[in-house]
């Protein structure tokens, strides 16, 4: 058993603006509908450093700053797992076009086209000195860094932010894997004796990709997002979460799978949320 | 923590293939780097693996074909590491086994190569340019994981110039929690033009070979490597006995000014393995041949351990190699201890006269129990090793 305790949870997508708004769509209160939110800035960044920042950038930003609100911990005073599948496709755009017509490299964009660029940013505008680390796992992405925050959990001892996000690759390469809408989501994760959270999370892997049909939210209005973009895979869990309901779901990991269960803690202890 | 032994390791870069090769080389104080014109980009010295060009991969792995991977292929069938794998696989299990490992640019070498080859009216890229498997950052892990017949979990950890270090981390976690009983951890990056490219628009490449620690150092070498490491409680070998990583919280690419993230690396490193300064017989730097790094570092180091604790770069044999670094130099630590051996920076006209750190610059034959390793990148992301002798 491999145990955390959610703390804080954030989101940002297409129809979900925020935790609040997501969590009435997640529970059936209100119908969920796709409107066209600008994704708002993310207010610890200095300006200069905003401008300079990308969407996926900013998204990460923002869902990370969120979840650390909800949770009640400063921002960037805790480790963290950052996870994306495309990056910044849109940076790495930029400089494969100007390889291509020998044109100049920005060093700018040289710098932020690396995989941590969110970290880096995060932790710039936090002034952290935390560790982090930043992966990646194609479209189970958000299955292995699933696993691998509550593992950092378990083995450490100390809670985590972790912050997951995908935004559509740029033409032409968004042709070679398509991304449906710009979604991003966080989660503070505590340790198992943590005092208080919203739920228990046991999560553990298995060799076989039996019992992965059971990830997609209950929702099926959300079944497109939670299909066309690697961070919406958690909607299950962020359905469940909203909802406070125990859950056992599988989310798939190449040939593999992730067997999460999800207890929500008991209403004295939910005074986070 | 509970140290986690290094039972099987392999590394190739430009000072050869394999433990022997590459200990050779450190012996003989031979420099893999070359003036070279690689993608047609002339500047300075790069440290080249050879024959990749024509290098092909297994029938059943054909559509993983890019130089990254090819670089991990040509470090899996090296010093044994495939046999290891495949008895630590009837031991535990093939889905108890992890794949962690690091990358910074994966295939990109593919998607410069699709980018020049797209449709000039459409703007399409060729239908043969696979990118999941090549350019995609998690090629790496999943091209490892086939290879290597296991089933596990797999991720590729992406942290800049730290990747591969990271790896040693995020794998020790997922053993200790459980998750996996083993893990294969190092990592892969090879020569591109992207790389090339930007570190230039950075000026941060050398014209000359480069020489850390030197009063005149100018710059990096970018070199390429892959090398890979089975982690298990079990079983002989050299362990990872301790480690540290940290954010600077500072900038994206110009390391802290008071060298304060990796001093936070490094006595966290000390800390994981309860272990005090004096326990440490060598530092291998970071130490990349630019001027902010090696003077932040030698900060550091005079910080943590004073100024009498042994260290030096061996960039100047391989180059940087980006994320890979991590992966390589634990290997070169591992030597170090195995065969009781300092290496002495390369290249050196004169050290930097302001460092105070003791900055070797000949080899030393001499006992070495434990090695501090370092490695940082870009975002301000800092990862401190210590490796020793298990029991």
């Amino acid at each position: 058993m491999t145990v955390a305790v959610v703390q804080g949870v954030s989101v940002w997508g297409p129809g979900l603006p925020s935790w609040a708004a997501a969590k009435a769509v997640l529970c059936g209160t209100d119908d969920y509908v796709v409107t066209d939110v600008a994704l708002p800035p993310p207010s610890l960044l200095p300006a200069n450093e905003r401008r300079r920042a990308s969407l996926a950038t900013r998204l990460a930003l923002v869902v990370a700053q969120q979840a650390s609100e909800t949770a009640g911990v400063a921002p960037g005073s805790i480790s963290s797992v950052f996870a994306t599948s495309n990056g910044d496709g849109a940076v790495v755009h930029t400089i494969l076009e100007a390889l291509a017509t020998r044109q100049p490299v920005s060093p700018t964009q040289f710098h932020n086209s690396v995989h941590n660029t969110a970290a880096g940013y995060w932790s710039i505008a936090t002034g952290s000195q935390q560790a982090t680390t930043c992966i990646a796992c194609h479209d189970a992405t958000a299955a292995a860094a699933l696993l691998k925050a509550v593992a950092e959990v378990h083995a450490e001892r100390r809670p985590l932010l972790l912050c997951v996000y995908d935004e559509p690759l740029p033409a032409p390469l968004d042709a070679k894997h398509p991304t449906d809408g710009t979604f991003g989501v966080g989660l503070v994760l505590a340790p198992e004796d943590a005092s208080a959270g919203m739920a228990r999370i046991d999560v553990r892997y298995a060799g076989s990709s039996e019992g992965v049909a059971d990830w997609l939210p209950r929702l099926s209005a959300l079944h497109r997002l939670a299909k066309g973009n690697p961070a919406a895979r958690l909607l299950r869990l962020l359905e469940s979460l909203a909802r406070q309901v125990p859950d056992t779901f599988s989310m798939p990991l190449l040939d593999g799978r992730v067997d999460v269960r999800l207890e929500p803690c008991s209403p004295a202890d939910r005074f986070l949320n | 923590m509970q140290p986690l032994n290094l039972t099987a390791m392999t590394a190739v870069s430009a000072i050869g293939t394999g433990s022997a090769a590459t200990l050779r080389a450190l012996r003989s104080r031979c420099s893999g780097l070359r003036p070279r014109d690689f993608a047609g980009i002339a500047d300075g010295y790069i440290g080249q693996v050879d024959d990749l060009e024509t290098h092909g991969l297994p029938s059943t792995l054909k559509h993983f074909d890019c130089r990254n991977n090819r670089l991990a292929d040509t470090a899996l069938r090296t010093d044994g590491f495939v046999g290891a794998v495949a008895a630590a696989r009837r031991r535990y299990g093939a889905d108890r086994i992890a794949v962690v490992v690091g990358t910074s640019t994966s295939g990109i070498q593919s998607g410069e190569a699709a980018y020049q080859a797209r449709d000039p009216v459409s703007g399409k890229l060729p239908d043969g340019f696979d990118y999941r498997h090549t350019q995609d950052m998690f090629s790496l892990a999943d091209f490892v994981r086939s290879a290597l017949d296991l089933h596990g979990p797999a991720m590729v950890v992406s942290t800049a110039c730290a990747s591969s270090a990271r790896t040693f981390i995020d794998a020790y976690q997922l053993i200790a929690s459980g998750i996996c009983d083993s893990a294969v951890v190092g990592g892969a990056d090879s020569l591109c033009a992207m790389t090339l490219r930007g570190f230039a628009s950075l000026d941060l490449i050398s014209p000359n070979a480069c020489r850390p620690c030197d009063a005149n150092r100018d710059g990096i070498s970018i070199g390429e490597a892959a090398g890979f490491a089975l982690l298990e409680r079990e079983g002989k070998g050299p362990a990872l006995i301790g480690y540290g990583a940290s954010s600077d919280g500072h900038h994206m690419s110009a390391p802290h000014p008071r060298a304060l993230g990796a001093i936070a690396a490094m006595r966290a490193a000390l800390g994981s393995g309860n272990l005090s300064p004096a326990d440490i017989d060598y530092v291998n730097l970071h130490g990349t041949g630019t001027r902010a790094n090696d003077a932040m570092e030698d900060m550091a180091m005079v910080e943590v351990f004073g100024t009498s604790t042994p260290c030096s770069s061996t960039k100047g044999w391989t180059g940087h190699t980006l994320g890979a670094s991590g992966i390589l130099e634990a290997l070169i630590a591992c030597l170090c201890i195995e065969h009781g051996l300092i290496p002495g920076c390369l290249h050196i006209g004169a050290l930097d006269p302001d460092f105070r750190a003791r900055v070797l610059i000949n080899n030393e034959p001499r006992a070495v129990r434990r090695v501090m390793s370092n490695a940082f990148g870009f975002g301000g992301i800092n990862c401190s090793l210590i490796f020793g002798s298990s029991g």
